[in-house]
Formats: structure tokens, C-alpha cells, sequence
């Protein structure tokens, strides 16, 4: 009836059986919260069922953040076992909770934190940039989300019944076929990835045909924001990897569930070849991450340097470069793995080929600042806190993409030191100056600078603190996923370092929390009314904020780069007049629950594979595909808004804030 | 003359960055074998090549964040500059030359410390097969028909040939500081060469995880005098445990922590029939059948050959 799943499942470890009773309280928590205030229908009319590509946008966002917690959590574990884990004390965590742990957080902190973080801002950005009322296909969009966080939802699922993978991130086989990982954590690991890969790439078509086909008149595609074109490539990478990953992961899931041979050990399985597919999804993989991240500080450095970006053209070719460049790299994930000398040196030199367009970008973004009025807002600084940041990783990066290097670094803490050098200084940093530039925008008020630069200084110092040492620990032979170590070694002082950087990081992540929760109590005295607190230079700076579910009233039209500078100088130069605006019918997409269900649906039978409960699985999939069906078979999903409408609710608007002043 | 101005260059290179790096201990950067020195001398050369980018870009960011600060009104503000052709040039420029050299060094490097390559040296070479189990390392000397579980010893100034499989997740075998890693990998041998140039013990280690007692799969290496390895070659022979093939399927069960086991002989091929059984469906009758066929018709079973390396 229930396959494998007995009660057995549930953890009794006291640290996951604590770990569980908080997760329950909390949900508890918010659920008592929600029924006591009586938001359910809300919740349900508002959120869940919305297509809104900004409301979207929030929740992936706040998904972002929740998963961020939780693999947050997971570093804290580590560092704090690894410095107390020497010599003959194992630490508190044994090697069956430990490697799930490191396991689980770089499969969250990748999928779970950074992606849903990634399509958070491009939700909420890319359709105002280009002056779009929505994405190209918003159910879709609906779907795509609740797939991700279908995703998650097993990934938190199996820490309170069964297991985690404790393979590592990727899941190398044979350590994953079922003769080495048994359990059910594989399994959690294989159908989570599927599903919120899915997902991805979904929202990878959805946003590459929006830039495509939505733009607003006469923005060619050297007009577009250097935003956008990051998002474009990043989608391009979505499109070509992804669809690697899910192949890749079937193949697993097809020996572990029906004994096939792709990549065991015996029968002819070739593990070797995972490792060439897994990288070739995982490289284009951390481009996809970063490019949107690129974006980011492209927009942001010219805001706060009030000056056009340096070298537009220039940085939308080394965005394409990069783009291209990335698919023909993956193998200096592996230089170790035996290939020739010939191979080795072709994929390390184009490795550091890629250096050259992103040397570009640093050279673009110092330039900007060259002879421009900085303003030290909390966006810049993380701008500034990467330019550092990421130099170092980026050199690093090079330095372990010459092979002969590689084979004394790879696999080692130095590996580790280089890639969260490039991952937490390039893209989180990024998202974060995203998050706090475009929060404004997204609710109509801005975040506290103060509390925002202590969460800067904490994370910045944190970095440096907990990484720096691991450098250091991977030129000294230490090497990744170590439960415990000799004391002889001599690592032990510079891990208790790490783990101290890891605290002054969790010191940077209360000031965010701290920050968002005072700036929403107070949001009343820090309102934008302007809708463009920065003095921005693109489209989603010339509408209120936070915008109307319309976006734009009329659609707007552009004739250069950075079209709303342009049009606040010629507003100045004619004395501000504005022509009579003149409304038309406004076409919009109903919201509809069905994306929600569905993913619902899907997230059934996942949990039925993992735990063999093959009825429920097909249930699942009937389900799905009846709602399918069912939602093909609407013709009601879309209304138009009047033209008399718009005119009503843009007065108020205009009303609203002469109001205020 | 050029070569002899390279040759200047490159240690004026090599030794300042180890003056920056102080005197901390530090294996990689200590190496006390010939691979693991060429492997060090090319991670300093790298990084100081990269430095002539990096530090500019830092001076750079300090200094136009410091003078372009809004507050400073005396610095020049030029809302409309986003063009110059020359910094253009120079920032699409020196990246380019950079990498060209550092391409350039990375071809040659990587054919000469390919990790198959035998080292260039006249000595004869002692042969070491490792495989790697669930979790500790079999070190099977062929010539002097001993094996050890968890640990090595051979003499300096001898090369050494390593052939390395698995019968276990994937592994990578790394002694730091004698020369860098390489994978090991069921039903493929890989290879490793390395030469200590100075007595010791070193760590060895698996660098690639692979289950739950990966963190105490670990071994010394002691690289001694010519006299010392023949005395304890001698003293592993004295070993009352000898390896064949049951024995094997004992060891090779998953256990943690290993404590280091001496066998006074090993049967013979031993380590080609680990490599082999993962060829075919029934290992164990295929191997009575085709004793001497069975490296051309596991190439058509795996789809690689069990006896030849592990090549993409």
C-alpha cells in the first residue's frame, strides 16, 4: 500500500528530530498565523492563483530566501563540525548526517536558493524593462514556479521522512547507483531535480520568447538594458543545458528504478560518461547563475554612477562571448579523469578564454565609475564588495584551468574557496544589490541603507574570514567532504577561522532579515511616490511602483539606450509638460489555480516514486494530465481592462500622490 | 640566452611569491618530489602572470570609487563618456596577451606533466598497482610480489609508476606532496608517475568522496633510502598473510579505518582480474573460460577495453 515507506522512515536522530520539531512549529506557526487573520482566501485569490509576473517574481524570491535559511544552516553545520573535529573527537555529526548535509547544501544553495533567486528578479524586471505587461505565456509561468517549489518542498520533505542523497552535490555514480546509495535520498535527490528542472526550463522558453517577441516598440535589440541581454543569454544557456540535466538524471533514475546499465560499474556502464553530461549541464550551469548577476551590476553601476554604462556594445558581445564560450569548457571539471594531454590543454586554454570577456566586463564597470557622481547606496556597495571580490576568484578560476595546476588543487578546500569566491562574490552579491536596487519598485518603499550596509559589511568580512583560510587549507592537501582529520595536519586553526567567518556571514544574513521586517513596520514613512527613488535610466523606473497589474497604462515607445533618462532630460528641457496620455483597452490574463494544482499533482508522484508507491503515482499522473486537459479546454483565461478603467485607476494614482506631497 | 633569461624570469617569479606567502607550512608549496615542484613552480608562475591584471583593477576600483564619491565635487563629472577606443583596445588588449602566454604555457605544461607520461629519467622504475575499496587503499608491489594495505614505501631518487583502478566508487589517489591527483575508476586503470627527491612521510589520500568512511581513507608514504626500502620489502615477505583471491573478496568489504596489513605475496594478475570482473554479467565463470582472450572480448562487452587506460 505504501511501498517502501514505513514508519522506519522518520528520523530518530536528535538533532533531526529537533531539527523536524522546529520545521513543525513553524509551519504551524504560519498556518495558525494565516487562519487567525483570516488571509486564506486572500493567500489563495491573490498569491497562489495569481499569473502576475511581478507576484511571481516575489515568491520565488521568498522562496529564495527560505531555502537560503536552510542551506544556510547546512554551512553552519559543516564549518562548526569541521572545527571541532580532530584528531581522535569525530565531531558531533557522523559521516551518515554529515554527508547528506554537505550534500543538501549545494544541491539547495544551487537549485533552490540561487535559481529561484535568479527568476525571482528577472520576473520582476525583465517584462518592466522592456516595457511588457506580461511574460509571453503567464500560465506558464505559474506553473514553472510551483514546479520549483514542488522541487524544494521534497528536498525539505526529506529531512523529516528518510533521507538525503549523501553523495555530494551532483550525484557522481557509482556512489549513486543503488549497489552504494540504496536509500531513498538518491531518489529524493533524482526527483526533485526533475521536477524543478522542469520548471527552469520552462521559464527559460517563457522569458527567452518574452525578450524576443514583447519588447516595446522601437527597442531594437542593441536598445535593450544590459539587464535584459544578460537574461536573453542566461535563458539561451537554460534552453540548451537543462534539457541535459533531465536526460542525465532519467538515465540515473533508470538504473536505480529498472536496473539499467548507463552508468554502473558492471554491464558496461560508463560513469564516466555522467561525468561528462552532468558538466555538460553544470557549467553552462554557474554561466546561467552569473550573466543575469552581470546584468545587475550593469544597471546598478550606472544608477548610482549617473552615467551611461562604458562600453555598452562591448559588454553585450562579451555577454555573447560567454555565452557560446561556456559549452565548450565543461571538461576542466575533470582534468583529473585520465584524458590526454592534447585534451587537457585544449579545454584549460578555452577555459581561460573566457577570462578575456570577462576581464571586459571589470574594465566596463571601473570605467563607469571613471569621472561619474558615486553615490555609496547599499546596491554599490555590493557592486564594489564584487569587483574585489570576484577578481580573486576569477584568478583563481584561471589558475585551475591550467591541467598541470589542477591535478594539486582540484577536489581540494582550495577548490571549494574558488568556486564560493566566484559564487557568493558574483552571484549572491549580485542578487543582493538586485534585491535591495528593485525592492523599491517591487513594494513602493525602500529598504533601511543602514541596516543594509551592516548586512553588506557582515557579509563582505564574513567572506573574507571564512574563505580566505580555505585557500589556504587546499594548498596544504586538505581535500572536500572531510568528516575529521588528523591534528597533525595543522588544519585545525585555520578551519575554527572558517568557522568564525561563517558566523560573521550569519551576523550579515540577521541584518538582511532584520531589515526587510523594520522597513516592512515602517514602510509608511520610507514611501516612494516618484517610482524612481534612484534616478534610473530604464523603463521600469518611468511607472508608479509599485506598478499597477497593468504595468504600463500606455506602451511605451523608445528610440535610444537608457530610455527613461532620456525622457526625464527632454521633460526638463520642455519644462516638464507631459502630452494628454490617451488610454486603450488593456488585453490581461485571468489568474487561475490550475498551475498550482498541477504542480501539486506532479509533486505526488514524485514523493510516490521515491517511495515506490506505484499507485499513487499513476493517480498522480492521471491527475496531471487531466488537469492538462482541462486547462486546454478553457477558453476563459483572459479579460480585458477598459480603456475608461485605466483612465480611472491611473487619476488615482495621480491623485495618490499628489496627496502626498 | 633566451632560454637562460626565461629560466631567470621564472625564478624571480617563483621566489617572490613564495616570499609573500611567508613562511607558513604548506605542502603544495613545499613539494618534495619532481612532479609536485614543476606542479608548484606552475601555480606561482600562473598567479604572478595574473597579478600584472588583477592589481590594476584593484588599484583602479579604490581609486575611482575614493576620487568619483558624490560628495567629491572638485573630480570631473562627464555624464555623456561611454566610449574611448583606446581604453577599449587596452582592456580587450592585455587580457588578450596575458592569456596568450599563459595559453601558452599551459599547452607545454600539461604535455609535459601529463599524469601518463613515464618520467625522463634513467633510473629503473619501481611499478605500484593501487586500488582503491570501500575505504582504504591496496598497494600492490608486481616485481617484489608484496602488497599493503594503507601504506607505501619506496626509495628517492626512483620513479614510480603508478596503475591505478577501483573496486569502489570513484576515487582519486593524491599524494601532494609528490605529485598531483588522478582518478581511480572500476574496470579502467589510470596512471600516475612521481619521484621523491627528499626522505620522508608524506600523506597520501582519496581527494574524491566516496561514501561514508572516504575521510579515514588515508596512508603514509615513506620515501627512504635504497637500503631501508630493501630492508622493508624483506620485512613485508616476513608477513604471514598472503593475498589470493578469497582473501581479496574479504578485504575488498566495505570497512572504516584500515589499520595499515602487510602481505608476504599476491597472486599472480591479481589486480588485472579486479579490473576485469567488471566486464562481463559472471565474472567468475567468464574468467575460467577465456583466460587468455578476454582483454579482446571485454573490448566488445564494455565497450573499452578492461585492460587498456582510462581515456575520454
Amino acid at each position: 500500500m505504501f511501498g517502501i515507506l514505513t514508519l522506519e522512515a522518520i528520523p530518530r536522530e536528535p538533532i533531526i528530530v529537533g531539527t523536524m520539531i522546529f520545521m513543525v512549529l513553524g509551519a504551524l506557526a504560519v498556518l495558525g498565523t494565516i487562519t487567525y487573520l483570516k488571509k486564506w482566501k486572500y493567500l489563495w485569490t491573490e498569491w497562489l492563483t495569481s499569473v502576475d509576473h511581478k507576484k511571481i517574481g516575489v515568491m520565488y524570491i521568498i522562496l529564495a530566501i527560505i531555502m537560503l535559511l536552510r542551506g544556510f544552516a547546512d554551512a553552519i553545520m559543516m564549518r562548526s563540525q569541521q572545527a571541532i573535529a580532530v584528531g581522535a573527537n569525530h565531531g558531533y555529526l557522523p559521516p551518515f548526517h554529515y554527508d547528506q548535509v554537505f550534500t543538501a547544501h549545494g544541491v539547495i544553495m544551487i537549485f533552490f536558493m540561487a535559481m529561484p533567486f535568479m527568476f525571482g528578479l528577472l520576473n520582476l524586471i525583465v517584462p518592466l524593462q522592456i516595457g511588457a505587461r506580461d511574460v509571453a505565456f503567464p500560465f506558464l509561468n505559474s506553473f514553472s514556479f510551483w514546479l520549483t517549489a514542488g522541487g524544494a518542498a521534497l528536498v525539505m520533505l526529506s529531512l523529516v521522512l528518510g533521507e538525503f542523497a549523501a553523495t555530494g552535490w551532483l550525484a557522481y555514480p557509482p556512489l549513486s547507483e543503488l549497489r552504494f546509495s540504496p536509500g531513498v535520498g538518491v531518489d529524493y535527490y533524482i526527483w526533485a531535480l526533475q521536477i524543478s528542472g522542469i520548471g527552469t526550463l520552462l521559464s527559460g522558453i517563457n522569458f527567452f520568447v518574452t525578450i524576443i517577441k514583447m519588447r516595446c516598440p522601437g527597442m531594437t535589440m542593441f536598445k535593450m538594458p544590459v539587464f535584459t541581454w544578460t537574461a536573453l543569454c542566461s535563458m539561451v544557456l537554460v534552453i540548451i543545458a537543462f534539457p541535459v540535466l533531465t536526460v542525465t538524471l532519467a538515465m540515473l533514475g533508470l538504473d536505480r528504478y529498472l536496473d539499467m546499465h548507463f552508468f554502473t560499474t558492471d554491464f558496461g556502464g560508463n560513469q564516466m560518461m555522467y561525468v561528462n553530461l552532468i558538466w555538460a549541464w553544470g557549467h553552462p550551469e554557474v554561466y546561467i547563475l552569473v550573466l543575469p548577476a552581470f546584468g545587475i551590476y550593469s544597471e546598478v553601476v550606472a544608477t548610482f554612477c549617473k552615467k551611461p554604462l562604458f562600453g555598452y556594445v562591448a559588454m553585450v558581445w562579451a555577454t555573447i562571448a560567454i555565452t557560446v564560450l561556456s559549452f565548450i569548457v565543461w571538461l576542466h571539471h575533470f582534468f583529473t579523469m585520465g584524458a590526454g594531454a592534447d585534451v587537457n590543454a585544449f579545454f584549460g586554454i578555452a577555459t581561460m578564454i573566457i577570462s578575456i570577456p570577462t576581464g571586459v566586463k571589470v574594465f566596463s564597470w571601473l570605467f563607469t565609475m571613471y569621472r561619474g557622481r558615486i553615490t555609496f547606496s547599499v546596491p554599490m556597495l555590493w557592486l564594489i564588495g564584487f569587483l574585489i571580490t570576484f577578481t580573486i576568484g576569477g584568478m583563481t578560476g584561471v589558475l585551475m584551468s591550467v591541467p598541470g595546476a589542477d591535478f594539486q588543487l582540484h577536489n581540494s578546500l582550495f577548490l571549494i574557496a574558488h568556486f564560493h569566491n566566484t559564487i557568493i562574490g558574483g552571484v549572491v552579491f549580485g542578487y543582493f544589490a538586485g534585491f535591495s536596487y528593485w525592492f523599491p519598485k517591487a513594494f513602493g518603499f525602500k529598504l533601511n541603507e543602514k541596516f543594509g550596509k551592516r548586512a553588506f559589511w557582515c557579509w563582505l568580512v564574513g567572506f573574507y574570514v571564512a574563505f580566505m583560510p580555505l585557500y589556504i587549507l587546499g594548498l596544504m592537501g586538505m581535500t572536500r567532504r572531510l568528516n575529521h582529520y588528523d591534528a597533525s595536519t595543522g588544519w585545525h586553526p585555520f578551519l575554527v577561522v572558517a568557522a568564525m567567518g561563517a558566523a560573521i556571514i550569519a551576523c550579515g544574513i540577521f541584518f538582511q532579515i532584520f531589515d526587510i521586517v523594520t522597513s516592512i513596520i515602517n514602510h509608511k514613512k520610507s514611501k516612494d511616490t516618484t517610482g524612481d527613488p534612484w534616478d534610473g535610466r530604464t523603463l521600469e523606473w518611468s511607472i508608479p511602483s509599485p506598478p499597477r497589474f497593468y504595468n504600463f497604462a500606455i506602451t511605451p515607445k523608445v528610440d535610444s539606450l537608457d530610455a527613461w533618462w532620456k525622457t526625464k532630460q527632454k521633460l526638463k528641457e520642455n519644462g516638464g509638460k507631459k502630452e494628454q496620455p490617451h488610454y486603450e483597452d488593456i488585453h490581461m490574463p485571468k489568474n487561475t489555480g490550475m498551475g498550482f494544482i498541477m504542480a501539486g499533482c506532479i509533486f505526488v508522484v514524485g514523493f510516490a516514486m521515491i517511495w515506490h508507491i506505484f499507485w499513487l503515482a499513476i493517480v498522480g499522473l492521471v491527475a496531471t494530465i487531466g488537469c492538462v486537459i482541462a486547462r486546454a479546454l478553457d477558453y476563459d483565461t483572459d479579460y480585458y481592462v477598459t480603456a475608461a478603467e485605466v483612465e480611472k485607476l491611473e487619476n488615482e494614482i495621480q491623485a495618490e500622490i499628489s496627496d502626498r506631497k | 640566452m633566451m632560454k637562460k633569461l626565461k629560466l631567470s624570469v621564472q625564478m624571480l617569479l617563483i621566489s617572490s611569491m613564495m616570499f609573500l606567502l611567508g613562511g607558513c607550512n604548506i605542502p603544495i608549496l613545499e613539494p618534495k618530489g619532481i612532479v609536485a615542484l614543476h606542479e608548484r613552480n606552475l601555480i606561482l608562475i600562473a598567479v604572478a602572470l595574473m597579478l600584472i591584471v588583477v592589481i590594476p583593477v584593484f588599484i583602479l576600483t579604490f581609486v575611482f570609487a575614493w576620487k568619483y564619491r558624490a560628495s567629491n565635487t572638485k573630480a570631473k563629472y562627464d555624464p555623456e563618456f561611454a566610449h574611448s577606443k583606446w581604453i577599449e583596445l587596452i582592456c580587450w588588449g592585455v587580457p588578450c596577451a596575458i592569456i596568450a602566454v599563459l595559453a601558452t604555457i599551459t599547452w607545454i605544461s600539461t604535455h609535459e606533466l601529463d599524469p601518463y607520461k613515464p618520467l625522463d629519467v634513467s633510473t629503473k622504475p619501481i611499478t605500484i598497482q593501487a586500488i582503491s575499496l570501500d575505504w582504504k587503499w591496496l598497494f600492490i608491489y608486481p616485481e617484489e610480489n608484496i602488497a599493503t594495505i594503507n601504506y607505501i614505501q619506496f626509495p628517492v631518487n626512483v620513479p614510480i609508476n603508478f596503475k591505478i583502478t577501483s573496486d569502489a566508487p570513484m576515487n582519486s589517489l593524491w599524494i601532494p606532496q609528490l605529485s598531483g591527483q588522478i582518478y581511480s575508476m572500476t574496470g579502467m586503470q589510470t596512471k600516475l608517475h612521481m619521484m621523491a627527491t627528499e626522505a620522508g612521510d608524506y600523506r597520501g589520500g582519496s581527494a574524491s568522496f566516496s561514501g561514508a568512511g572516504f575521510s579515514d581513507m588515508k596512508f603514509t608514504v615513506r620515501a627512504s633510502t635504497q637500503e631501508e626500502f630493501d630492508n622493508w620489502v624483506t620485512e613485508v615477505r616476513k608477513s604471514p598473510n598472503a593475498l589470493n583471491m578469497n582473501d581479496y573478496d574479504v578485504i575488498a568489504k566495505p570497512s572504516e579505518n584500515t589499520p595499515v596489513t602487510y602481505y608476504s605475496s599476491v597472486k599472480e594478475g591479481l589486480y588485472q582480474e579486479v579490473i576485469n570482473k567488471f566486464m562481463s554479467p559472471n565474472m567468475s565463470d567468464m574468467k575460467m573460460s577465456m583466460p587468455k582472450q578476454s582483454s579482446t572480448n571485454t573490448e566488445h562487452a564494455g565497450g573499452m577495453s578492461g585492460m587498456s587506460d582510462s581515456s575520454m
